[in-house]
């Protein structure tokens, strides 16, 4: 009460309110979006989730995804664990699976969290890669368009490039380079990268191509600011925000195809636990175990709901032109 | 016009050539030979894989290989590596089987999609729009093939039909009445799982665009001029909103072969995804490619006709 007073008092000073800088418009914009806001909030407690599961299943024995206790094969969630056949150095956290058991008895709680690192960082690497990608070349084309490399321009042999990439089938592309390749993690995050950068790149084309003529763009270069300084402090942050969002829309997306490529047998191959090879698996056993089926598929869903509203909360909050609708 | 049409084909005639050009050396570059697919077999010597490699001209350099394929393409005469089976009707005859569970599929996108966008975008803000966000939000972000067992699941404990494949093995003499119920419970579902992500994106993008269109001025002129609330909507704003939509026809066909692989798997939908998918693990070259530039082909003809659209609907664009 007593800061509310002093806050009043300090506006009637000022007589201005402060001018909000457009980063706290944004927020204040995307907090009014309940949605997006409660999406935001899952993914915050995931990517904890994700580090705590990173530091659990890698020092803490207790919970090792990978520890095999035929006995207690196939728990419901909550069961407890069975002293009497299982080494008190297997017993899970508590002597309760929390998510049940799987066919080889391993610990379902254990390799979620696993699997919800190995998840996120398929999808967050993917996107980088793709957005690096998509920046580079969709800038190079916005600002060196009109540079001529022998005969076509820059931006021709870029565009036509874009295009040439756009008529590939990508999930087809996907799973031919996926399956012809030795199986790996890092051949699968690259490779939804490496077929995934095309809009960005036409965004940042098509931004940069607007920014360019813009009398701040214009008034850098008269000062004779290096070109690297104009592109990078000067244009690409004013570029940036279709990037984001289509950024955050593609990790879910890069979820889900890992997902549908371990349902193919082609995504991240055992030890590895990811949710996307969980859920594949566990569809065998619906029937006798449905928590190995809906588990990991309502966290996928939950997940990937939530980087989508997150997404699109920002395309409202970082858009202005949709804000005063 | 004739000038545009024939520079815009020959151009997409170049992009073909250097997109079978990329797919070749992609997947012959990639490790892993049909000759390689049964190593644990004792009774192939290296003789035997030399004698495959040699059938198959794999022991060729890369570009010959890509002028013997195209050559094959081009005649008719390309052969499976799995079977040496002709390439070409055998994906004509997987196509025709994909065709139908497409059609369905775009059939329930576009019916469903077009109502509840526009009415989202009418009542913005409403709970209908805000129910309608949430469901294709929804719809978008569940795993296809997690989605299609509940539903099978759901669908063989209900009704009590099986729904897995085209239709019901020996039910071949049976009356036509009962063939075709049979063979609509085994379209419906798989279509029906295979749109639902199409629904969700569609009916967001006409939301967004009508959104766009009730902000123009004619709409506003068309209000003032005390117009009813329904003709300012059908007749001034969809029509307008709907102009992007034209160019979609054109990148529909292309949709037929990259999303259907994951529904087709489930559904053991003997359709293009499936032998697409066979033909990957089989390492079945000439498929794979042959499947890849009719899909590139697909694409570019798609791109094509969605420009000529929309310049016929649209007059304030000119093609030059």
């Amino acid at each position: 009460m007593a800061e509310l007073t002093q806050s009043i008092a300090l506006e009637g000073e000022s007589a201005l309110p402060k001018p909000e800088t457009p980063l706290q418009e944004a927020w204040r914009i995307f907090k009014k979006d309940r949605l997006a806001l409660s999406g935001l909030i899952v993914l915050v407690l995931l990517v904890m989730l994700a580090a705590a599961g990173k530091v659990l299943t890698e020092w803490v024995v207790v919970f090792d995804p990978a520890t095999v206790r035929l006995p207690d094969k196939f728990l419901p969630p909550f069961s407890p664990v069975s002293p009497a056949l299982i080494p008190a150095a297997h017993h899970p956290l508590g002597g309760v699976y929390l998510l049940g058991t799987d066919e080889l008895g391993r610990d379902v709680f254990a390799r979620m969290l696993q699997g919800s690192f190995v998840s996120l960082s398929i999808g967050f690497i993917a996107v980088g890669i793709s957005v690096t990608i998509g920046i580079i070349l969709g800038g190079l084309s916005g600002f060196y368009g009109n540079v001529k490399l022998g005969l076509v321009s820059v931006d021709t042999l870029i565009m036509r490039f874009t295009d040439i990439m756009l008529c590939f089938p990508t999930f087809f592309l996907i799973l031919t380079v996926v399956a012809l390749l030795p199986p790996s993690i890092y051949n699968i995050m690259i490779v939804i990268g490496l077929t995934s950068w095309m809009a960005t790149a036409r965004f940042v084309r098509a931004e940069f191509l607007a920014l360019r003529e813009q009398d701040f763009v214009v008034a850098a270069q008269a000062l004779g600011l290096p070109e690297s300084r104009i592109i990078f402090r000067h244009m690409v942050p004013n570029a940036i925000a279709p990037v984001l969002v289509s950024a955050t829309i593609g990790v879910a997306g890069a979820i889900l195809t890992e997902s549908g490529l371990s349902f193919l047998g082609f995504g991240v191959q055992p030890p590895y636990a990811t949710w996307g090879n969980i859920l594949a698996s566990g569809r065998g056993f619906i029937f006798d175990a449905p928590w190995l089926f809906f588990i990991p598929g309502l966290a996928i869903f939950l997940v990937v709901l939530a980087f989508n509203l997150v997404g699109e909360g920002l395309r409202e909050a970082l858009n202005p032109r949709l804000r005063n609708r | 016009m004739w000038v545009f049409l024939l520079r815009a084909i020959l151009q997409r005639l170049v992009l073909l050539v250097v997109i079978s050009m990329i797919a070749f050396s992609i997947v012959h570059l990639a490790p892993g030979e049909p000759s390689e697919v049964d190593p644990a077999n004792p009774r192939m010597k290296p003789e035997d894989i030399a004698r495959i490699r040699a059938a198959f001209h794999l022991d060729e350099p890369l570009s010959v290989q890509y002028v013997y394929w195209l050559r094959d393409l081009a005649t008719g005469e390309l052969k499976s590596f799995k079977d040496s089976q002709p390439v070409l009707p055998k994906i004509w005859r997987r196509f025709l089987n994909s065709l139908p569970l497409f059609i369905c599929a775009t059939l329930i996108v576009w019916s469903l999609s077009f109502p509840t966008g526009i009415q989202a975008a009418i009542q913005r803000g409403s709970p209908f729009d805000r129910t309608t966000t949430f469901v294709a939000y929804a719809f978008i972000s569940i795993p296809g093939f997690f989605l299609s067992y509940l539903a099978i699941q759901w669908v063989v404990d209900l009704f009590n039909v099986p729904i897995i494949g085209m239709r019901t093995f020996g039910m071949e003499n049976a009356q036509p009445a009962f063939r075709w119920m049979d063979r609509l419970w085994h379209l419906v579902v798989p279509s029906v799982m295979s749109a639902i992500a199409g629904i969700a994106i569609l009916s967001r993008y006409v939301r967004s665009q009508m959104l766009e269109v009730v902000r123009q001025d004619y709409v506003r002129t068309a209000r003032a001029k005390g117009l009813p609330e329904e003709s300012v909507i059908y007749r001034h704003a969809l029509r307008n909103a709907l102009l992007p939509f034209v160019t979609m026809f054109g990148f529909l066909l292309p949709g037929l072969i990259g999303g259907s692989v994951i529904f087709e798997q489930i559904f053991a939908w003997p359709g293009l995804g499936r032998l697409g998918y066979e033909a990957i693990l089989a390492r079945d070259f000439p498929v794979i490619l042959t499947i890849n530039f009719i899909a590139a082909a697909l694409t570019l003809a798609g791109t094509l006709v969605s420009d000529i659209l929309y310049a016929v609907v649209d007059p304030r664009i000119r093609l030059q």
